[in-house]
């Protein structure tokens, strides 16, 4: 018997399609564009696109070149390591499906990497500066410990499907690759400084720059959940600091592009008006 | 900056729990993933996480019958202190997570809401959404953050373990790992390495494991001499959507909650599933186990998902086998909030939305009940010795292994919704006993080990690598090595294995071993060379497959995921009562016959030469004693009388 599970029908014709993409071989070295040709398979994604294209490791021209570079990891839109320019727009590479892509746009597909984060080798940037921003605003609930305390706070339905919607953000970077106030930051390493010293002069450029929307979110996040809420002014604190809320232009780009719809103007309106009082209640209590 | 005393190789639920656990006991830790470990395989668990519960308790549950229900489900193949220790320890997991921010989804009166999985008739199973996995994972991902900023936890992201550090004694002293952009290699001096690395389905090609998941991890562990068990155990999961690059995973929890497996009577039927009436459907997994329906364990509803559509002809498209998951009769508001994760995943990937129409699924390779050898420390009453060293310790003193990459929890099958609380247990149970281990070591720490021990190990592995990049052009393509060798591994060693086959498969796996050692590198750059470590966990996933492959053709039993047909049981069918009951008895005779050989783990070694040494080691099952797995057996019913009536104390669970 026979038992060939989900064997992929590759064998639909010799239909193919080019694939544009933007490669850079590191940091600091010049972007170039490059061309392959793929054949069109079933059921296929920007993710298959990619393993075809490290298979064959040929150009449309027919020259031998290395595997293109890509992060990638659970192929199902939950990971949100996979993110990238794709036919202009940012999202996931496993969810942006070919046949729907060659629709809107025949014969080809464009990718390159996100364009705000230092692009590390062709499509894979680094992007260790959206974690930071979760540490500034202390995005956890700070319990006593991992002892057996009995269960969380009973809370509503309504409470639990708002917050549902904030911690499904999986830190992909879309909100901040399409928004305006969020700019890159691509240091590199002086003569004579030490590696901690790069990185914490690295660290303070981030802290001063915009932490971005899906920051925002997490604190709305936390500070609603029973527990969290007990420390929300810290949150607030990073909230109202340089590189804080204040810094959003309300272009409202991010909530366009989350490919998760976390309602992420919301969330920006929600925790600005807790900031402004805040902040007049750390005036008044001077 | 400290040095850790511990290294943690993975960054989902298990190395997660093992970090922070470890950091709140005082001991610093270094977590090494080969990403940000927010994006760990455990994201994509979607189902929910079992414990015992109030709700529950009333109609009857306790933790021993989550206990119970889980060494019956996996066969009776599992040491039961262990088990016993994770159902008792997991009421208090789902309430730790509870206070960790998890969003469990809700009752109207606000207490965490429960569904019901299979091979259990309890509603035990806490959920967030359809994604609750990721939720349990962002947790602790934010706790360990919290950890990170105070300085007790040091992440490596983005670096590929190599190995294992053993000094002269055989004792761990810390890990060498390969920074994946800089390529930079590294000895890491720890006093204990955890290994959490998860499962390997990438042996099996595509599956709804992570891209990831290839066991390289593992391998390497098992190369430098940890022992691996229960490698034939492979938990193929009964719905699955196909794909190129993956096959996506349909949680159980469809099932959970009121979605129906079936087929049309009428082989490929042309017309949409909502058009096919009531009456020439063919709900199978109902008419057949009427008692759990479509939550039968997940061995047995894939293996009637594949013969429905291999043996019966009955698969919904003609060129590709598929049976329908429907849950399109299911209350919308309900889908929106319980399911909306998995649902997205379907109308995502299919473009079909699956609140109006049946989704289209197949079993899928998806979860490694086997993984690296541990062991344990009994209490008198069958319990495990809490902070004891023994606990998840592989062979290799100082290195622990927690998660799917243990083979501790699961024994044959795994029953769903177990591997949540599987991993944040072991996770969490194993840091005292790694704490005391390093307090109490019986030599100088690492840091005070001489610097050659590193050097050395650091330098051999430096060769290699610099082998691979010296590697000629002309050979052999890598990426189509690996997909041969999903074809094969699928269909030689998934729902229906045959001797035969498995013998082939072990030939054909061995000739493409040798091919792999001479694969060709397409990229010889000595910055983020993705390639080159493709390349490397390629090579590394041969002495698992063959040991799966070793494993089940030794094998010659049906039990829990591993099928033989060759081998099963017979049939109590007759239709005379005294025939049936005489068929009864000789299956009876049969079954402890089998178990006297066969209730074993298989624990392999790999010997110099690359090929593993099988042995079996006894299973303690001396606190549930093995009974028949029967949920919806033809004559099941008989075998059962038959079994009570020589075996009166050994039928149902009894109380804890």
């Amino acid at each position: 018997m026979d038992t060939s599970l989900h064997q992929a029908d590759n064998t639909a014709g010799e239909r193919t399609f080019v694939v544009r993409i933007l490669r850079q071989d590191g940091p600091g070295k010049d972007a170039y564009w490059e061309r392959h040709r793929v054949v069109h398979g079933a059921d296929m994604n920007c993710i298959s696109v990619l393993q075809e294209i490290a298979e064959q490791a040929t150009t449309i021209d027919g020259r031998k070149v290395a595997p293109v570079v890509w992060e990638c990891n659970c192929l199902e839109e939950v990971c949100g390591a996979c993110t990238m320019v794709i036919n202009g727009r940012v999202r996931q590479a496993c969810t942006a499906l070919v046949d729907r892509l060659l629709a809107e746009r025949p014969g080809e597909i464009e990718l390159r990497p996100m364009t705000k984060f230092p692009v590390l080798r062709d499509l894979m940037v680094d992007r260790r500066r959206i974690f930071t921003a979760l540490e500034k605003v202390k995005a956890w609930v700070p319990v006593d410990s991992y002892y057996h305390m009995g269960p969380g706070q009973r809370q509503s339905q309504e409470t639990q499907q708002m917050a549902y919607l904030y911690s499904k953000c999986m830190s992909c970077g879309c909100c901040l690759e399409a928004c305006p106030q969020f700019l890159k930051i691509e240091l590199s390493r002086k003569q004579g400084e030490t590696e901690e010293e790069f990185r914490a002069r690295e660290r303070e450029a981030i802290d001063r720059s915009f932490m971005g929307a899906h920051a925002v979110a997490q604190v709305e996040l936390f500070s609603s959940n029973p527990i969290g809420r007990m420390n929300a002014s810290e949150r607030l604190d990073a909230l109202t600091s340089p590189g804080g809320i204040q810094t959003c232009g309300n272009a409202q780009n991010c909530v366009k592009v989350c490919p998760k719809e976390i309602p992420l103007t919301t969330a920006i309106a929600r925790a600005g008006r807790s900031a402004t009082l805040h902040t007049l209640k750390k005036w008044f209590d001077k | 900056m400290v040095k850790p005393r511990v290294m943690v190789v993975g960054g989902g639920l298990a190395g997660l729990a093992a970090s922070m656990k470890l950091a709140e006991l005082g001991v610093d830790v270094g977590l090494m993933s080969l990403m940000p470990v927010k994006r760990s395989h455990s994201a994509c668990a979607q189902g929910g996480i079992n414990s015992t519960n109030d709700l529950t308790r009333q109609l009857g549950d306790s933790e021993w019958k989550h206990f119970d229900d889980t060494v019956y489900g996996g066969d009776f193949l599992q040491h039961q202190p262990p088990v016993k220790e994770l159902a008792y320890w997991a009421p208090q997991i789902i309430d730790l997570m509870d206070r960790l921010g998890v969003t469990f989804n809700r009752t109207p009166e606000g207490f965490r809401d429960q569904r019901r999985f299979g091979g259990t008739l309890y509603h035990r199973t806490a959920f967030a959404g359809a994604t609750t996995g990721q939720q349990l994972l962002y947790a602790l991902d934010e706790q360990v953050r919290r950890w990170e900023v105070t300085g007790h936890v040091s992440k490596y992201e983005s670096w590929d373990f190599l190995g294992p550090i053993l000094d002269d004694a055989g004792r761990c002293r810390g890990c060498v790992s390969q920074d994946m952009v800089s390529m930079e290699i590294r000895a890491f001096p720890a006093d204990a390495l955890i290994l959490a690395s998860g499962g390997c389905g990438a042996i099996f090609g595509r599956s709804t494991n992570s891209v990831a998941c290839t066991g390289s991890a593992v391998s390497r562990a098992y190369q430098a001499g940890a022992r691996y068990a229960n490698a034939e155990f492979v938990q193929v999961h009964p719905t699955a959507i196909p794909g190129a690059d993956k096959l996506r995973l349909i949680s159980e929890s469809a099932r959970g909650e009121g979605g129906r497996v079936w087929v049309p009577r009428r082989p490929q039927d042309p017309r949409p599933p909502s058009d096919v009436p009531e009456d020439e459907r063919y709900y199978f997994l109902e008419e057949r186990y009427p008692k759990y329906g479509n939550l039968v364990p997940r061995d047995i509803a894939t293996r009637e998902v594949f013969n429905v559509c291999v043996t019966e002809g009955l698969s919904v498209e003609a060129d590709r086998m598929c049976v329908y998951l429907d849950v399109s009769h299911l209350p919308r508001e309900m889908l929106d909030r319980k399911l909306a994760g998995i649902l997205e995943i379907y109308e995502k990937f299919q473009g079909v939305d699956p609140r109006r129409s049946a989704m289209k699924i197949f079993p899928a390779v998806h979860y490694s009940m086997g993984g690296l050898w541990c062991d344990y420390d009994r209490t008198a009453d069958g319990g495990l010795q809490s902070g004891s060293p023994r606990n998840q310790q592989t062979n290799l003193p100082g290195v622990f292994a927690v998660g799917e990459c243990d083979y501790q929890f699961h024994g044959a099958n795994r029953l769903g919704a177990n591997s949540l609380v599987a991993c944040i247990y072991s996770g969490l149970s194993v840091a005292p006993g790694v704490a005391a281990y390093v307090g109490n070591l019986p030599q100088r720490p690492a840091v005070e080990q001489p610097s050659s021990l590193y050097d050395r190990a650091a330098q051999k592995h430096r060769a290699e690598y610099e082998g691979l990049l010296a590697r000629s052009d002309g050979g052999p393509n890598p990426y189509r090595l690996h997909a041969e060798l999903g074809r094969i591994m699928t269909a030689a060693a998934t729902v229906v294995r045959h001797n035969d086959k498995l013998e082939e498969a072990y030939g054909r796996v061995s000739e493409l071993q040798r091919q792999a050692y001479d694969c060709s590198l397409s990229d010889t750059g000595t910055w983020a060379n993705q390639n080159l470590i493709f390349v490397r966990a390629l090579q590394d996933m041969f002495p698992l497959a063959k040991t799966i492959l070793k494993g089940a053709l030794a094998r010659d039993e049906c039990r829990g995921a591993h099928y033989k047909p060759e081998f099963a049981m017979p049939e109590v069918d007759a239709e005379d009562p005294a025939e049936r009951r005489r068929q009864a008895e000789d299956w009876c005779q049969r079954f402890r016959r089998n178990n006297r050989k066969w209730l074993k783990s298989t624990v392999a070694d790999l010997s110099a030469d690359g090929e593993p040494q099988l042995s079996y080691e006894d299973v303690d099952t001396s606190l549930i004693p093995p009974r028949p797995r029967l949920y919806g057996v033809l004559g099941g019913e008989t075998i059962e009388e038959v079994w009570r009536s020589s075996h009166p104390d050994n039928t149902a669970p009894r109380k804890s």
